[in-house]
């Protein structure tokens, strides 16, 4: 119990650290918490947000994912590329369709092979990089009549004033929330990363939990992909670069513990927004764009410190 | 026979929220005494361990040390001091030598930080030979055996001329002639006048090594008395309160048709032609020593683990080697040999634990039904007695015994037919023990086939109808009614030992 009192503190103490920071980039800069810039926060938050739903199916089992971020080139890519040979429509079903494709080779990589899943999806982010410029051919793609096309209405589009897209995304994090805690496949998802042979031994098959998670992955990696091509109206051959580290940055700085089994939705989506509000201030304070990467790395070290930490504690007393 | 006692513990308390661990709890140890520290899981002997080494700060009472009270800091401040705790799990570090993990936090170093090599050797080879351990202070911990791992901590008693040695479970992973070792070694740290608490759930080693048993009870001090001056029954009656004759019930003998059959079992390397069957209320024992085979055929009906060859009946039809799920299906049930790590998710409650292996009974279209889930949870928390504060207390929290009714919980559930349990008490306390005992015999005259593999001798004659003997991947004999005797077992299992020798 005092563990867990000092667990709560020291996840409250950065809490604070994020709040006072929050307090010193609005002090300095006006623009900061204007409702125009939070929304844009939050614009910028859902794609990464999405795809981080996604990953934290796959990080529950104590597994990852860090496919994702070419896997989000290839599919944002594809759809703009699609947009303009073969529809709007047809697009999206084939973005979405390659997404479950590639979640579920990772999966079954991962989870009927038995490879190791940092191996595989890092192989995977090599492969998709490789596939993107076979594709692409290296040229960026542009959507064509952006100006008239309902497409954008995913990236671009408001809904009783608020961005689709932000939309798009808490309603996905509403029906991932609900799936991880309220449907028997939730549950099995904690069981495997809380003690995978104890879950064995209870009948639940592993193997189709994981494939399962990484699917799940590749899906919300899609409707990512559909968010990007729709708000940017094209894709750079670059464009999901760097995109996994922000996305399992998110995941652990909302608590969500590596090693499987501990973790949440909610979670999530606070990880993902406190890192996206941290990208913008520093933005606003006028630090260089690549200032954010630093960030991202004192963050993750933070975060997996203080979840070593909780562990520690517990073990010591 | 009151020298002054080395250590003493006054009035010692600690509160946990919601729980009083240890109420005014105050004993004392003689320079060149054995004190045995015993009581049920969660009685407080781990709580007060750790306020001795210094882990725990107690919220009241005074611990004097050498005729002064004394603060503990933690581990290293209480080796420092001179108070040695040998943990469970040893607290070695696998890819350092010998000598540096005698001094393990605590080396000899120069002004500049630098190891004093030189020191550090000689003083961990004195260590050593004052112990004679047949290795030496260069040798890598990691390729020492469990046994040997434990000479090095307890090394650190000479390294540090320890005054007090607390041993906690130190046979847990033992052979009989390691555990004899041990026993040579405490009586050595004895003679030289070092106070030794010694923790175990093993009565016969208690009664074997100890000079006085001091009895927990929910926190609180039953009282101490002489081990010569006492008996099993008395120190167990203090212990749960009551005496050991209701410590096995035999479940009548009725049987009805057959559940399960098993015909020629093999799987090579582990066990070869493995034949037999267990009607409904009848209770099966699977005796055999560590490596029989045991956990392996049964891992294997169950679906854990695939077989080269052999057929399985199932209330007298054919069936395929199944899968967990189908055997779960079916009507059968494995209580694991490792409850933390083959029973539970230790960091779900008792709530997600009873459910795990029936998601599809506690849902609907896939949507888990909450309400289902804790009225079984509360339904086998009264059976059961089980110690928990809610149905989303993590199961780590709890004690051996108490997670090892979950793991019962999950099972029991779903009503099967066949129940298999391996090693259902090993390390659990005296009062879980017989309610399990009595449990098996519950389920049997229920109507349930119950397999029970027990290393326990007398566990497995007192629950059982009928008992396999196992040796090397064999079944070598079997026994029931008036054959089923110690001396039958013993010789079953060490004959065919001796014969494959041969």
């Amino acid at each position: 119990m005092r563990q867990t009192m000092n667990g709560v503190l020291r996840r409250h103490g950065l809490v604070l650290a994020f709040l006072v920071f929050l307090a010193g980039v609005a002090l300095n800069a006006e623009a900061f918490l204007t409702p125009g810039n939070i929304l844009d926060v939050l614009r910028q938050v859902s794609i990464t947000g999405m795809m981080a739903l996604g990953v934290t199916f796959v990080v529950l089992t104590g597994r990852l994912d860090l496919s994702v971020g070419s896997l989000l080139t290839l599919l944002t890519v594809i759809v703009v590329d699609q947009h303009n040979i073969a529809g709007p429509f047809p697009a999206i079903v084939m973005t979405l369709a390659a997404g479950l494709a590639v979640g579920a080779l990772n999966g079954l990589l991962v989870g009927f092979v038995g490879l190791n899943a940092l191996i595989v999806t890092l192989a995977m982010l090599s492969f998709l990089q490789g596939l993107v410029l076979f594709y692409s051919g290296g040229s960026n793609v542009n959507v064509q009549n952006a100006q008239e096309t309902w497409f954008a209405v995913f990236g671009r589009g408001d809904f009783l004033g608020l961005p689709v897209p932000v939309i798009l995304f808490l309603v996905g994090a509403v029906v991932a929330g609900l799936v991880l805690q309220f449907t028997s496949f939730g549950r099995r998802v904690y069981g495997v990363g809380g003690n995978e042979t104890a879950s064995i031994f209870s009948g639940i098959d592993a193997r189709w939990t994981v494939f399962w998670t990484y699917v799940v992955s590749g899906f919300t990696t899609g409707v990512a992909a559909i968010i990007m091509g729709s708000r940017v109206m094209g894709a750079q051959n670059t464009i999901g670069q760097g995109y996994e580290l922000t996305v399992l940055a998110g995941v652990i700085l909302g608590g969500t513990s590596l090693l499987g089994g501990s973790g949440s939705v909610w979670r999530t989506v606070i990880g993902i927004s406190m890192l996206g509000f941290i990208q913008n201030g520093l933005l606003l304070l006028g630090f260089a764009y690549y200032v954010q990467w630093l960030v991202t790395w004192a963050v993750i070290i933070i975060a997996v410190w203080i979840d070593l930490g909780a562990k520690r504690g517990r073990i010591l007393a | 026979m009151m020298e002054a006692a080395i250590l003493k513990v006054r009035g010692i308390t600690k509160t946990f929220p919601g729980v009083k661990a240890l109420d005014d709890v105050s004993f004392d140890i003689q320079p060149g005494e054995v004190h045995a520290l015993v009581g049920e899981n969660g009685a407080g002997k781990s709580t007060l361990m750790k306020v001795l080494a210094g882990l725990y700060k107690p919220d009241g009472g005074e611990i004097v040390y050498q005729g002064a009270p004394t603060q503990v800091a933690g581990p290293l401040d209480a080796r420092q001091k001179g108070i040695l705790l040998i943990h469970q799990e040893l607290s070695l570090s696998p890819e350092l030598s010998v000598a540096e993990n005698i001094y393990l936090g605590a080396w000899p170093t120069n002004r500049f930080g630098v190891l004093k090599k030189r020191e550090l050797r000689r003083n961990a080879s004195a260590a050593l030979d004052a112990l004679g351990c047949g290795f030496g202070p260069d040798v890598r911990v990691g390729t020492l055996s469990v046994a040997m791992q434990q000479m090095v901590e307890i090394a650190r008693a000479e390294a540090f001329s320890a005054n007090v040695v607390i041993f906690d479970e130190p046979t847990a992973s033992l052979t009989d002639t390691e555990k004899d070792q041990l026993f040579h070694t405490i009586r050595g740290l004895k003679e030289r006048g070092v106070g030794i608490v010694y923790i175990s759930h093993k009565m016969d080693e208690i009664f074997d090594i100890t000079d006085r048993i001091t009895v927990l009870r929910d926190g609180q001090v039953q009282g101490t008395v002489d081990t010569c001056d006492t008996d099993l029954n008395r120190v167990t009656r203090m212990m749960i309160g009551r005496t050991l004759d209701a410590y096995f019930v035999k479940a009548k003998a009725e049987f009805g048709s057959e559940v399960l059959r098993v015909e020629g079992l093999s799987k090579s390397g582990l066990f070869d032609d493995v034949s037999f069957s267990v009607k409904e209320g009848e209770v099966l024992g699977l005796y055999g020593l560590v490596g029989a085979g045991r956990s392996e055929v049964v891992e294997t009906i169950f679906g854990v683990r695939r077989a080269d060859a052999g057929r399985l009946f199932w209330k007298e039809g054919r069936i395929d080697l199944p899968t967990p799920r189908q055997s779960i299906d079916m009507g059968m049930a494995l209580v694991p040999e490792s409850r933390k790590e083959q029973g539970l998710v230790l960091m779900m409650g008792g709530r997600e634990n009873t459910s795990l292996p029936h998601l599809r009974l506690f849902s609907e279209v896939s949507i888990m039904n909450k309400p289902r889930e804790l009225a079984v949870f509360e339904k086998y928390r009264s059976a059961l007695s089980i110690k928990t504060t809610g149905p989303d207390q993590a199961v780590s929290q709890l004690s051996g015994g108490n997670q090892q009714k979950f793991v019962l919980a999950k099972w029991l559930c779903a009503d099967p037919k066949l129940i298999i349990l391996d090693e259902p008490t090993r390390g659990i306390d005296v009062g879980s023990k017989s309610a399990i005992h009595e449990l098996i015999a519950d389920l049997a005259e229920r109507g349930l086939a119950v397999i029970v593999i027990s290393s326990e001798m007398p566990e497995v004659l007192g629950v059982s109808h009928r008992v396999l003997a196992m040796s090397e991947g064999a079944v070598v004999a079997e026994f029931e009614g008036d054959a089923l005797t110690e001396e039958h077992l013993i010789d079953a299992v060490s004959h065919h030992r001796g014969e494959a020798a041969a």
